[in-house]
């Protein structure tokens, strides 16, 4: 096949013509590419609406007492961020949006195993989205329990909970299907010669997220169920008065949520893992030990869900379990950030916007993480449970992994997937924003943590007030570099300068498919004969 | 040849992986359920008098005659796998019929079942439930919560075996391409395993 054929006969699949047209022709797609980027523009719209409540949140928070809004206000702006950003936007973020788009592309396959149930996942998760908001429009005013819906408030308050627990339930459908599409396309697709362990870190990590999210989901749609039950049909399952127990909806709502934080974390480590040999321009360093610590968090995550509820009500024995797994879970995770570490070392390293991204994600993400060791010890628990110290915690992980990684992960992928670059000077300028932004806002709430500040307060005390203006302060700068790298990116799809098909030097297949890719993305299917990184 | 080569690159078909996908839906379906046969567990074990009283409610016959039902409800799902393969569509349709026939009988015994129970003020939420106690409540809440969820699985079964028919009466699925019949026995045997369990845990243990 020689380039001047490739040049007359190509035609990529955003200009590749099918039954509709228009919106139709993207919203009726079952190209795995198309669904990847209709993940990618409904996730930011949450995204930003999240950012939003947010940005309003830290608002009320400049000064004590009333600022811009009452409590009642403040309790369900923070349940609707909550839930908009993990129902919504950390969930789904990068397995659907970038696992739809590469991972076919990445293990030499053409789509997905089930092209149809895959487009169905999307619409599952636009009904299920339309649910959870439309809880916003209704009388009884927006739900105000929280993300974590925690029984026995969940059935005695009097706002909209039933569309935001039955949106939650729907949107768990469309992670489960998207797990078993991509399971099935991972063991059935992989091109002729594609081992398991040629398999790059990336697709790996889905697989690994891909078993929680339908392993875990189930149990989290059943209590959402029971939720419903229990306010519709009054049957007791979590209601003392009637015999229930609420510490066992604690129980159940955490063996899901908190292999979940898996789901959320686990792609942004292979993201990670993928930028970070490509700017390095070198192999990764201990491929297999990233895999089997994947899978080794994918399995322990399941055992660790107690350390949420260490001040709940639980046994001596099971404290202690939980304590000594979640400090085992961490270790998979160390694993990793060695690994990348150790490939950075002596490495001839190429210093662009998606690297910056990878790099400051090792920075927070190991801020978050040593952080989450010392709310899993008991005794430090007590003091910080439910202050801000585990809301700095929880967003430095999820923010500031997941975060970073889907903003690296968007640097890195964009040529790829618009076949134009935006401007890297200004993603780079963006990225400092937001990381000396994100900084500004979530540092100082380790030491408010610490010092004893409550979370889910509209109000506090008058000696906490000088961290929370510098942490409102953060959330501007961080704003204003998001808008940045919004504004860039758009321009960059519109205008940017047309790039060739490996503009960074990648060596996985989605390197070797054209920019942006045909609808087939391979004309040939390949056959691998390498590892995923051999570089030099 | 080039007919060969359009079909492999637009239709894409793999049995084997339909399977597979099958098979990982129905660990999420057991899944669903093994949230509630926790919480049944918990309240069992918090609540043993009452929730072995509460069992002897139940009518024992009503429960073997709908596990018997079920059962041979799957015998025919079965042998309709096997029917299609043998080209026997008029075969295949009898047991595909047999099935809903029995699908359909499954539901009117429930609904005479639920209906005898409403009629004695049992149902969740109601007064007389209420005055019998906290075990009585949970067990019944979840009898109604569990077999009502399972009856849906039912109605999904029913809705799933009739399109089935539907399409082999058309000759759209034929013994060239029998895995949505193959993936809706799983289904349906997934709906008889879940009463497998059902049944000894509000029936039989008392």
């Amino acid at each position: 096949m020689s380039n001047q054929e490739t040049e007359t006969n190509y035609v990529s699949f955003r200009e590749e013509k099918g039954k509709y047209k228009g919106i139709l022709a993207w919203i009726f797609s079952t190209d795995h590419k198309r669904i990847g980027l209709l993940y990618l523009y409904s996730i930011v719209s949450f995204f930003i609406i999240g950012v939003g409540l947010g940005a309003a949140m830290k608002l009320e928070l400049l000064a004590p007492g009333k600022t811009i809004m009452d409590p009642a206000t403040y309790n369900a702006i923070f349940t609707l961020h909550g839930v908009i950003m993990i129902f919504l936007v950390v969930v789904p973020g990068l397995p659907a949006v970038f696992g739809n788009f590469f991972l076919p592309i990445m293990i030499g396959a053409k789509d997905v195993a089930f092209p149809k149930l895959n487009l169905l996942s999307w619409w599952v998760y636009v009904v299920g989205a339309l649910i959870a908001l439309s809880a916003l429009f209704m009388g009884g005013g927006p739900p105000d329990t929280g993300w974590t819906f925690y029984a026995p408030y969940s059935f005695k308050t009097n706002t909209n909970m039933l569309p935001a627990v039955l949106g939650a339930f729907v949107l768990g459908f469309s992670s489960i299907l998207t797990g078993i599409n991509f399971i099935v396309t991972i063991h059935r697709l992989r091109a002729p010669g594609m081992s398991w362990f040629r398999l790059p870190l990336f697709p790996w990590t889905l697989y690994g997220t891909a078993w929680i999210q339908i392993l875990a989901t189930p149990i989290v749609g059943i209590t959402l169920l029971m939720i419903v039950g229990e306010r519709l049909l009054n049957i007791g399952f979590f209601d003392p008065a009637l015999g229930g127990d609420p510490i066992l909806y604690q129980h159940l709502f955490w063996i899901y949520s908190h292999p979940a934080v898996y789901i959320m974390i686990l792609p942004a480590m292979g993201a990670i893992s993928e930028i970070i040999p490509t700017f390095a321009n070198k192999s990764i360093f201990g491929y297999k030990a990233i895999v089997i610590s994947t899978l080794a968090i994918a399995f322990v995550g399941y055992f660790v869900w107690g350390h949420h509820m260490f001040t709940s009500g639980m046994s001596g024995t099971a404290l202690y379990t939980f304590s000594f797994l979640t400090f085992l879970v961490a270790i998979p995770s160390a694993i990793k950030v060695f690994n990348w570490v150790g490939t950075l070392h002596k490495a001839s390293i190429q210093l662009e916007a998606p690297f910056f991204w990878a790099a400051s994600f090792l920075f927070v993400f190991m801020i978050g993480g040593l952080s989450g060791l010392a709310l899993g010890a008991l005794a430090t628990n007590v003091h910080l449970h439910d202050t801000a110290f585990v809301v700095a915690h929880f967003h430095f992980i999820v923010f500031g992994g997941v975060g970073f990684a889907f903003m690296g992960a968007i640097h890195y992928w964009f040529p790829k997937m618009y076949g134009r670059m935006y401007n890297t000077k200004v993603a780079t300028t963006g990225w400092l924003f937001f990381f000396i932004g994100f900084c500004t806002l979530y540092l100082p709430m380790f030491f408010l943590g610490i010092d004893g500040m409550p979370r889910r307060y509209y109000d506090y005390v008058e000696r906490f007030h000088g961290p929370n203006i510098v942490s409102t302060i953060g959330s501007w700068v961080m704003i204003i570099g998001l808008i940045i790298i919004i504004a860039n990116l758009i321009k960059g799809a519109y205008s940017g300068a047309k790039t060739s098909k490996n503009p960074w030097g990648g060596r996985t297949l989605e390197w070797e498919v054209d920019s942006p890719p045909t609808l087939e993305n391979f004309e040939e299917i390949p056959v691998i004969e390498r590892s995923p990184y051999d570089y030099r | 040849m080039s007919q060969t080569i359009t079909v492999a690159h637009d239709i894409h078909r793999d049995d084997e992986g339909s399977k597979i996908g099958m098979w990982l839906f129905i660990f999420t379906e057991l899944l669903l359920f093994a949230g509630l046969f926790i919480v049944y567990g918990v309240y069992r074990y918090l609540n043993p008098v009452a929730f072995h009283l509460a069992a002897e409610e139940l009518n024992v016959t009503v429960g073997t005659l709908n596990t018997v039902i079920l059962l041979c409800s799957s015998a025919t799902m079965a042998m309709a796998s096997t029917a299609i393969r043998m080209r026997k569509k008029a075969l295949t349709l009898t047991l595909l019929g047999i099935t809903l026939f029995i699908a359909f009988m499954f539901m009117v015994n429930k609904y005479f079942e639920w209906k005898g129970k409403f009629g004695h003020g049992i149902f969740p939420g109601s007064e007389d439930l209420l005055q019998l106690g906290h075990g009585d409540t949970l067990f019944f809440g979840l009898y109604f919560f569990m077999t009502g969820l399972h009856a849906l699985h039912i109605i999904i079964g029913f809705i799933l075996i009739t399109i089935v028919a539907v399409r082999v009466n058309n000759n759209s699925l034929t013994s060239e391409n029998p895995v949505l019949l193959d993936n809706s026995g799983l289904y349906w045997h997934l709906v008889d395993l879940i009463w497998i369990f059902l049944f000894p845990l509000f029936y039989l243990i008392a």
